[in-house]
């Protein structure tokens, strides 16, 4: 019955997958498709219209002409852009490094140590401010740095215009109420996939707190530490939540690039200059990513 | 011998009562630092006169009610879920076919090429590409479409789904399939019968994961919807304001509960059942 | 049930590692054949291409009067029982056994009938609505096997089938998979990289390196007459004393010792040719005094094998294992006369390595 079939049966190529050459295509397609066309094409044209003088408006809304690097040269010579781009990085290392992962691990640590149902109490509060939607967030935050009755206000009996007089830490502390969670998630996991051997060990050679930490769960938990670090900082680099809370201001004061590029691009108009800083960006996502792999790799 | 181990691992588990009070002001800051902003969200929607602070409430339902008088109020609910399951299942039929692939498929330069895939992803999700594809949008003819966000949220969400997805199927012992080949099952019988069973976990944290973030989104609809009977409660959030440029804030309460629950609920049911897992990490 | 020849089968993975190296192999039918060697020596890699798992860069793959080579292996009537038995955790027992009969569509009774037999025959009936993360690592195998079983496959593959249970139930397990495939009578190749068990219950087997076979035969013929140094040293619970040489007037000369060089070899070897004196531990005895072709040496270290000590004898530089009844253990450091029996010595070229 099957003997007639060895003939084209060679295109079958058994071994390698359970997937044949021509499957493993058709199940690349569709993603594939959406990654050209909903991420590429956009982030080529990005690219593109750094590199024209494209506005919404005016005259060359109809017909945009390629300026060259005239869009990159004014943003190297905006302050408006220099200061932006500082803020952003101090907002990745505050907010992001300093506040989510740290404290993440923080919790994670000291959750693996208490007793399971202080530990899921815990961890429900904190993943609630991860999960509630971002225009919910904003509202909240604004109500609790409320000037006339917030709860911060009234719980340290203040009177404080946060927004207004502290912005910058404003933002840092509220994007590290909110991303705090998926660092200890992940570092949860990170740290249940220690064998508890390994910590005995430690333990009965007399090893601190600290010892224990830095010797054992470090190193355990590298893999999970800089997939961690390069996730949120991507995330944190292209924030646009603070828009919601302060929309950049006062003042340019929590004005991160995010909110700059769609201040220029979406505000002003003027997408060409706005396209440019979003290169630059995303340019500045790839040196932030390749650090953060280096790093990743060299400690190994 | 048993008993002797338990209590050795007893005695090294033992915290001194300084390591205790530690702990637990630790615990008890963190719980304050993340819990005070949220008590709002669930106090204020029952108060008959909210205001910012946090008080006892008189427990009414009036701000419900006034809502209600919003034609558009509980629509944007629709519409959020709309957008979020159209993107959670868009984003499981198209990302885990895929990731299934770069999980057992071996290539050249494969993690790199997830990599690049995740700094495109966090770009594009971003505010930079909005004008791309606030134009690409336009030319597509998918401007103040369902479809149109839908797709647009899909994309920027695929990359990190794949990635995350296939560490559940690396995770996956590869003798599963093989075993199943050697019976005479077809690729496709082993996917159904064999792979999607057992990532199903995997499937529905990415499910969640998607719809949560497509749920909570406000720039992709805000740029692409203009037509207000189609908007998600993320923009209708902004609606809220009196004639003055003031939030109401009877409304935006009780609506940002109606808002929140849904998701909030989705996940912890999810959570419940499987799991939020993660795998494995930069390798290599 | 079936032969299994492979011709001139060759498999470089991407990289350029050869696993398999233009290999010629035969297995008989009704065979219980070992394939043995260090890890990435090319065993699994052969079992996966005969499993169609893998398909080979050049060469054939025979089953019976068919060439196999490029049937996918759903087509070959094999079943293959794996290292970690790959059990699908979201199914019971039962469903596990029964879903290869269920891809092969046949009849539900049927389904059912098979099932019943082969958990019969593997004792397993009790667990069958369990899941298999509800069950022990030996149960685990015996479902693994049970699964296989059913398909009533021509021949059955198994990588490392016992390598994954503890050491008690190991030996349990290797007894009974010799006693099952006596039973069932059909050709059975399986992949270990424990010598002893390969020795214990195949009927032949097979020693690679470097993806090319060393030697094959009867585990006796492996014990008594390795073909190579390589197997040589490769084989055996204790190693063989590989001692370096060279003939000179008849005797082999290892450093200040002289070893006699038995009747059989008499006209193979030239005189001045760099040899390899061979003799198992088991085969050195302890003698009184210094006769002729009796070596010396003081005594290292002696470890005790239950029924007799293990002696480690320094011979001026080589070291020299050899055996005493147990009571007769002699203390470090004494110097003590032995005597290789002439009957098992195994002398081998030391340039080509090969048995002479």
């Amino acid at each position: 019955m099957t003997s007639q079939v060895k003939s084209g049966s060679r295109a079958a190529k058994p071994g390698n997958s359970v997937l044949g050459r021509l499957s493993a295509i058709s199940f690349m397609t569709p993603a594939s498709i959406f990654i050209g066309v909903f991420l590429f094409i956009p982030a080529v044209w990005t690219l593109y219209l750094g590199f024209t003088n494209y506005k919404l408006t005016g005259i060359t809304a109809a017909h945009p002409k390629i300026v060259g690097f005239a869009n990159f040269q004014k943003a190297l010579h905006d302050p408006q852009f220099i200061s932006s781009f500082k803020l952003t990085l101090l907002y990745v290392l505050f907010s992001a490094i300093l506040g989510q992962a740290i404290l993440g691990f923080l919790l994670a640590w000291v959750l693996s140590t208490v007793k399971p149902r202080i530990r899921s109490m815990v961890e429900l509060i904190v993943i609630c401010a991860w999960i509630v939607p971002g225009s919910i967030v904003t509202f909240l935050w604004v109500a609790f740095l409320n000037y006339d009755n917030g709860t911060l206000n009234r719980l340290t009996g203040q009177h404080i215009f946060w927004l207004l007089h502290d912005p910058f830490l404003s933002i840092v502390v509220f994007n590290t109420w909110r991303g705090t969670a998926f660092s200890m998630l992940l570092f949860s996991a990170a740290i249940t996939s220690i064998p508890k051997s390994h910590l005995e060990v430690a333990r009965v050679a007399g090893a601190t707190k600290m010892q224990q930490l830095r010797q054992i769960v470090l190193p355990s938990a590298r893999s999970f530490i800089f997939t961690n670090l390069l996730l949120i900082t991507l995330w944190t680099f292209n924030d646009f939540g603070p828009f919601l809370l302060t929309g950049g201001g006062p003042g340019g004061k929590t004005e991160l690039l995010p909110i700059f590029v769609y201040n220029k691009a979406l505000k002003y108009l003027d997408f060409s200059y706005g396209s440019a800083i979003a290169a630059i960006m995303l340019l500045m996502n790839l040196v932030l990513a390749l650090i953060v792999i280096r790093a990743g790799r060299k400690n190994k | 011998m048993a008993i002797l181990k338990r209590q050795k691992t007893k005695m090294i588990q033992e915290k001194t009562a300084v390591e205790k009070g530690f702990t637990g002001l630790f615990l008890a800051l963190c719980v304050a630092f993340f819990a005070l902003p949220l008590v709002w969200l669930f106090i204020a929607p029952w108060d008959g006169q909210p205001n910012y602070s946090i008080k006892w409430p008189s427990w009414t339902l009036t701000n419900f009610a006034e809502i209600s008088k919003n034609p558009y109020a509980y629509k944007s609910l629709v519409n959020s879920a709309i957008f979020s399951a159209g993107s959670g299942i868009a984003v499981i039929l198209v990302g885990a076919p895929a990731s299934y692939v770069l999980s057992r498929v071996k290539f050249k330069g494969r993690d790199s090429f997830l990599y690049t895939l995740l700094l495109f992803s966090s770009i594009v999700t971003g505010s930079a590409a909005m004008v791309p594809l606030y134009l690409l949008a336009l030319r597509l003819n998918i401007l103040d479409t369902y479809q149109g966000v839908i797709l647009i949220l899909t994309g920027g969400l695929i990359p990190t789904a794949i990635f995350i997805l296939k560490d559940f199927t690396d995770s996956l012992p590869r003798s599963y399939e093989e075993s199943a080949q050697i019976f005479g099952a077809s690729s496709f019988r082993i996917l159904k019968d064999i792979v999607a069973p057992i990532i199903r976990p995997g499937l529905a944290v990415i499910f969640v994961w998607s719809f949560v973030q497509a749920w909570g989104n406000f720039l992709v609809p805000f740029i692409l919807i203009r037509d207000i009977n189609k908007q998600p409660g993320a923009v209708m959030m902004y609606s809220f304001y009196s004639d003055g440029g003031q939030p109401v804030i009877r409304q935006v309460a009780a609506f940002s509960l109606l808002y929140a629950i849904p998701v909030m609920g989705m996940y912890f049911y999810v959570n419940k059942k499987y799991g939020f897992r993660f795998y494995g990490g930069i390798k290599g | 049930m079936s032969i299994v020849t492979t011709k001139k089968i060759t498999k470089v993975f991407p990289g350029g590692v050869r696993a398999l190296d233009e290999l010629d192999l035969t297995i008989n039918d009704g065979e219980f054949f070992a394939l043995l060697g260090p890890s990435g020596c090319g065993k699994t890699t052969l079992l996966r291409t005969l499993g169609g798992l893998e398909s080979p860069t050049s060469g054939e793959v025979w089953i019976d009067d068919k060439d196999v080579t490029w049937s996918p292996p759903g087509e070959r009537n094999i079943a293959m029982v794996f290292q970690d038995y790959a059990l699908y955790p979201h199914m019971s027992v039962k469903e596990n056994i029964a879903y290869p009969l269920k891809v092969r569509k046949l009849p539900k009774d049927e389904q059912e009938k098979r099932v019943a037999m082969a958990s019969k025959a593997l004792s397993i009936e009790t667990l069958l609505e369990r899941r298999p993360g509800q069950i022990s690592g030996g149960q685990q195998q015996r479902v693994a096997v049970a699964r296989a079983m059913a398909t009533t496959p021509n021949l059955y593959l198994f990588d490392e089938p016992l390598s994954n249970l503890d050491a008690r139930l190991r030996l349990e397990a290797r007894t009974f998979l010799k006693q099952l495939q006596t039973e069932l009578g059909v050709t059975t190749i399986f992949v270990t990289h424990d010598q002893s068990e390969a020795l214990a219950i195949a009927d032949r087997m097979a020693v690679m390196d470097k993806g090319v076979v060393r030697q094959v035969g009867s585990p006796s013929e492996f014990f008594h007459r390795p073909a190579n140094l390589f197997v040589a040293a490769f084989i055996g619970s204790t190693p063989m004393n590989l001692l370096e040489g060279q003939v000179l007037q008849g005797n082999v000369k290892v450093g200040s010792n002289t070893f006699t060089i038995p009747e059989s070899y008499r006209g193979k070897l030239q005189e001045g040719q760099e040899v390899v004196y061979g003799i198992r531990p088991e085969y050195v005895s302890v003698v009184s005094s210094n006769a002729d072709g009796v070596a010396s040496g003081s005594v290292k270290v002696t470890e005790n094998m239950g029924t007799h000590y293990l002696v480690s004898i320094d011979c001026g530089g080589t070291l020299v294992r050899g055996t005493v009844p147990d009571g007769q253990q002699p203390a470090n450091g004494a110097t003590l006369h032995f005597l290789p029996d002439l009957n098992k010595v195994l002398i081998y070229d030391k340039v080509s390595g090969n048995l002479i």
